[in-house]
């Protein structure tokens, strides 16, 4: 793990020393907006004016679906809490999503991955059908069928974000998968392979030290996908009523549900606040993701920009 | 399973590729019976507290979900072969026969949001990649990745917020004014595609109802694919805007427009094909947010309403059926993309 997240910094950091003009705009953009991002869910109970589920201070109830006031900043929801507490607070539940969600999915995919392509065989085919049958299928309603499962719907904070980072993870875990297996496919014939063999070292070793450290490089671009799409399904679980309990955590895609009806009576605030927040931190992640991306792709990479060996050469010094 | 008795190589293919559309179907429909067995039996999640606890015992005998899973399983794999994929719980109507009601609705949206997305999409992929490393390229690959970033439901509420509040120039919600929605319904057997049944109507009036109440969630559902287009064409186009063919073409003179359009074009399009194919698990997903921001009475509007009545009965039947949706459509993609594609190797 630690080589891994030593690997996605000089990853990151090489990329944006390496990177030109439009990419370089991308990549820097995306890192300010995910390090907002970060900082915001981070400092939550701090910044926030006040609870994610507080209706009423001193002064009485806050009401409902105040408009932005001194206040409220951002006015109060149809059920009369303050916007801006609950966008704040929301960013708290989404980057727990995020971590777990991701930590998990590279966690099984990982092991599957490497399992099946070092050892091949009837496994390596069951593993490699059922992987593509999971990648065809529709995200959203697996989600919503491992939600069901995890929580019986509706859920407290600690479940709720444990069973959406499951039915993320369960989304996730074949594309981690056919990487890393495809990786591992390659790596199996190469001479160090052989080598480590020669000297016996154990099926394990050779697979999780001389493999995995081998079958990294496309994990940086593969788990912002996966942060990005983690915020999007928790969101749209939220929408459908299916994420975490308004009075247990704030959550954007729940409070976007509850907008549907301001929405048709001209009620902008509770609707345009979650909403941005959402596309800004997806927005954030996927330029990253998006610039890495081409930075690795010789087809894609602006002229004149970095030199992919040497950004190869220094996460592969740095993994050593 | 070489198949080598076949000897045409695409045939083959043929044959291989349509017997995984059954372990795909089975291992899905599998997955979800399991995962939606594991909370226990379905009566009770719906019904429990609703009733006394011996009417409620008596029902789930009745309903065979006292019996050892196993046993259910088999079951149920039996029914699915048949093509039954159930009995709702709350409504107690057949899945089929919610498919039949609802089916057609979301096949509508489907197909305008494939069309708004192919209609931007594609031409936007061209400029980007024609224009590559400029603001005009800058400009449409940050609308790919904003159109990706967006919920689609934050979209239509924005949608709803602009053209239907702000600006009321546009319904908001459902598929077409309540009085045209009973007319449609007394069209000769009504094919469920309001647009059709609209046009055989002729009335224009109804016909202009049908497409205004069509374009806030079409535009919503396309908008979410659009940006995979964009960007797919611009990558594919990038890549044949390389080739020495190209650079041919243009030392003859061809002009720059018809370099793109034509020339660079239809290689840079077969990846689009192979891809919508995959993104028809993309709308499905798509399609049951937008409909429930659109009160758009479809499939995906009725799962969530299916949802929220716990009637996971019914979520089972719908996953299920879409299930083989996916993999009959998957199927469709790969032999039209074996065909117009050469270069697949079979």
């Amino acid at each position: 793990m630690r080589a891994l997240k030593k690997l996605f910094n000089t990853g990151i950091l090489g990329a944006a020393r390496g990177s030109r003009g439009v990419q370089r705009g991308m990549l820097v953009t995306g890192l300010i907006l995910t390090g907002f991002f970060i900082i915001m869910a981070i400092l939550a109970p701090m910044i926030a004016p006040y609870g994610f589920a507080q209706l009423q201070d001193s002064h009485g109830y806050f009401g409902a679906q105040q408009p932005p006031s001194s206040k409220h900043l951002l006015g109060t929801t149809v059920g009369g809490m303050d916007v801006l507490s609950r966008v704040l607070w929301g960013s708290q539940t989404a980057l727990l999503v995020i971590v777990f969600a991701v930590v998990m999915s590279i966690f099984a995919g990982v092991i599957l991955g490497l399992v099946s392509g070092y050892f091949g065989g009837w496994l390596d085919r069951i593993l490699v059908v059922i992987a593509d049958a999971v990648f065809a299928f529709p995200s959203l309603l697996l989600a919503i069928a491992m939600s069901i499962v995890i929580s019986g719907g509706r859920s407290g904070l600690f479940t709720g974000i444990l069973s959406t980072a499951a039915s993320i993870t369960a989304v996730y875990v074949p594309q981690y998968f056919r990487v890393i297996r495809a990786e591992a496919l390659r790596c199996k014939t190469e001479a160090f392979v052989e080598a480590a063999k020669v000297i016996g070292a154990s099926h394990w070793r050779i697979m999780f030290q001389h493999i995995y450290k081998n079958a990294t490089r496309t994990l940086p671009l593969i788990m912002t996908l996966n942060a990005s799409e983690a915020i999007l399904t928790l969101a749209g679980l939220g929408f459908l009523g299916f994420g975490i309990d308004p009075t247990m955590g704030a959550e954007w895609g729940y409070d976007l549900n509850r907008s549907v009806a301001d929405v048709s009576a001209g009620i902008w605030w509770t609707s345009i606040f979650p909403g941005l927040a959402i596309v800004l931190v997806v927005l954030g992640i996927t330029l990253v993701g998006e610039s890495l991306n081409d930075l690795a792709d010789p087809r894609l990479r602006s002229r004149g920009a970095a030199n992919l060996d040497e950004l190869e050469i220094a996460s592969e010094v740095s993994v050593a | 399973m070489k198949f080598g008795f076949i000897k045409s190589p695409l045939l083959r293919y043929l044959v291989v590729r349509f017997l995984l559309i059954f372990p795909t179907i089975f291992i899905l429909v599998s997955m979800v019976f399991f995962v939606m067995r594991a909370i226990g039996d379905p009566i009770t999640a719906a019904l429990g507290g609703r009733l006394t606890p011996t009417e409620l015992a008596r029902r789930i005998h009745l309903a065979g979900y006292d019996r050892p899973v196993f046993t259910q399983y088999l079951d149920y794999l039996g029914q699915i072969a048949r093509g039954d994929f159930g009995r709702t719980l709350t409504t107690n109507q057949t899945i089929g026969e919610v498919l039949a009601t609802y089916g057609m609705a979301t096949v509508e949206i489907t197909v305008y949001a494939v069309i708004v997305a192919l209609a931007v999409g594609i031409p936007l992929g061209m400029l980007a990649a024609h224009r590559r490393d400029t603001r005009t390229d800058a400009g449409a690959r940050l609308f790919g990745i904003l159109a990706y970033a967006t919920p689609v439901f934050f979209v239509g509420l924005l949608l709803k917020l602009v053209f239907g509040v702000m600006l009321p120039v546009l319904p908001i919600a459902g598929r077409a004014s309540i009085s045209n929605e009973m007319l449609l319904q007394t069209v000769p057997s009504p094919s469920g595609f309001y647009l059709i049944d609209a046009l055989r109507t002729g009335d224009a009036g109804i016909i202009g109802d049908v497409l205004a109440h069509a374009i806030l969630p079409a535009l919503t559902l396309g908008l979410l694919t659009a940006g995979i287009f964009m960007r797919l064409v611009r990558t594919n186009m990038i890549g044949t805007l390389n080739n020495d063919y190209v650079d041919a073409a243009r030392s003859r003179g061809v002009s720059e427009y018809r370099l793109v359009t034509k020339h660079a074009y239809r290689p840079a399009l077969i990846p689009v094909i192979t891809v919508v194919g995959m993104q028809i698990a993309v709308l499905l997903s798509g399609a049951v947010l937008t409909e429930t921001t659109f009160e758009w009475k479809g499939l995906g509007f009725e799962l969530a309403a299916f949802l929220n009545a716990r009637d996971f009965v019914a979520v089972q039947g719908i996953v299920a059926l879409l299930a083989v949706v996916v993999a009959v459509t998957n199927f469709l993609v790969d032999v039209l993309a074996a065909i117009i594609d050469p270069r697949i190797k079979y």
